[in-house]
């Protein structure tokens, strides 16, 4: 009973924060919007049992994603100017689509053949404290005992595709001389070259 | 202290909010035009499906939903480092982010 409620209060949250991202003008209201949607989604994380997950989702898509967000419109400048739409049928047709796809996906959840018969959704247990390994379900040990045993190929490629996303966003980024900040830069580096060979 | 069934939401609920959470997002890449706002719904969208995924792995017991949500978080972030400097490479050379007018390949 308190669980529902919660659960109810937090969707309502949540839902009522995607909304506000999605029609507000201001890139950087749309931005903290999207902030408190990430905060519910990590507390739905916490009372699923994944308390390392919600860490993970504080840690990496408020504290570090979001950030990166507001520091690139704060770059470009895109708060402020101020949204204004041209797109005059776009938008009652994306709605459409939007309604056709929440009820699409409400008739699977609730046709007898496929949603109500399956048991992993209607029920609910709490999950074990004793898995495999002996460790609490959703335990920073539990799942690192998952990642570097099992699915320890996928952990070293997601290391690999962190370097590559890393490497990737500094050469896309780089300047090469074409803005009058790298012009003069390069002309310093120049000046001083010449300046450390002729001594 | 109160018993931990007081607390068990049935997971069908979680589901359905997911399916909410994507549907939102979806209208928010249709029916936006500047990119980065673009960008945040499909990280909303992303986050829809890592809610059903943890949900998932709570109703199954097994925790092979909460390592598979750990990637996509790692990968999500990647995506975004990436993308955020391709919007901030194109402003340079179009000065504008608005995606009706990043038509042509040129420049």
């Amino acid at each position: 009973m308190i669980g529902t409620i919660l659960f109810l209060a937090l969707a309502v949250i949540a839902v009522l924060a995607a909304v506000g991202m999605l029609t507000s003008t201001n890139a950087v209201h749309a931005a903290l919007f999207l902030v408190i949607n990430f905060a519910c989604i990590a507390l739905f994380y916490l009372g699923l049992g994944a308390p390392f997950l919600a860490m993970v989702q504080v840690t990496v898509y408020a504290g570090a994603i979001m950030v990166l967000f507001l520091f690139v419109i704060m770059l470009l400048g895109a708060e402020r100017v101020s949204i204004t739409s041209r797109l005059n049928w776009q938008i009652p047709v994306a709605a459409i689509l939007t309604v056709a796809l929440i009820g699409v996906t409400a008739f699977i959840l609730f046709s007898p053949q496929v949603g109500t018969n399956l048991p992993v959704i209607n029920t609910a247990e709490a999950p074990t404290s004793n898995t495999e390994t002996g460790f609490e379900y959703g335990s920073p040990q539990s799942v690192g005992a998952l990642l570097f045993n099992l699915y320890l190929l996928p952990f070293e490629l997601t290391g690999v595709l962190l370097l590559v996303a890393m490497v990737g966003a500094i050469v896309l980024t780089r300047d090469e001389g074409k803005t009058p900040a790298g012009k003069r830069r390069r002309a310093e580096v120049v000046a001083e070259a010449e300046k450390v060979s002729g001594d | 202290m109160p018993t931990e069934t007081n607390f068990l939401v049935p997971t069908s609920y979680y589901i359905i909010l997911s399916a909410i959470l994507f549907a939102l997002g979806v209208l928010g890449v249709l029916a936006r035009r500047n990119a980065i706002l673009i960008f945040m719904s499909i990280e909303l969208m992303l986050n829809a499906a890592n809610l059903a995924f943890v949900a998932f792995a709570r109703s199954l017991i097994n925790l092979d939903g909460q390592v598979f949500v750990f990637f996509v978080m790692t990968v999500a972030a990647a995506e975004v480092a990436v993308g955020l400097a391709l919007i901030v490479a194109i402003f340079r050379s179009k000065k504008s982010i608005d995606i009706d007018e990043l038509h042509s390949m040129e420049g």
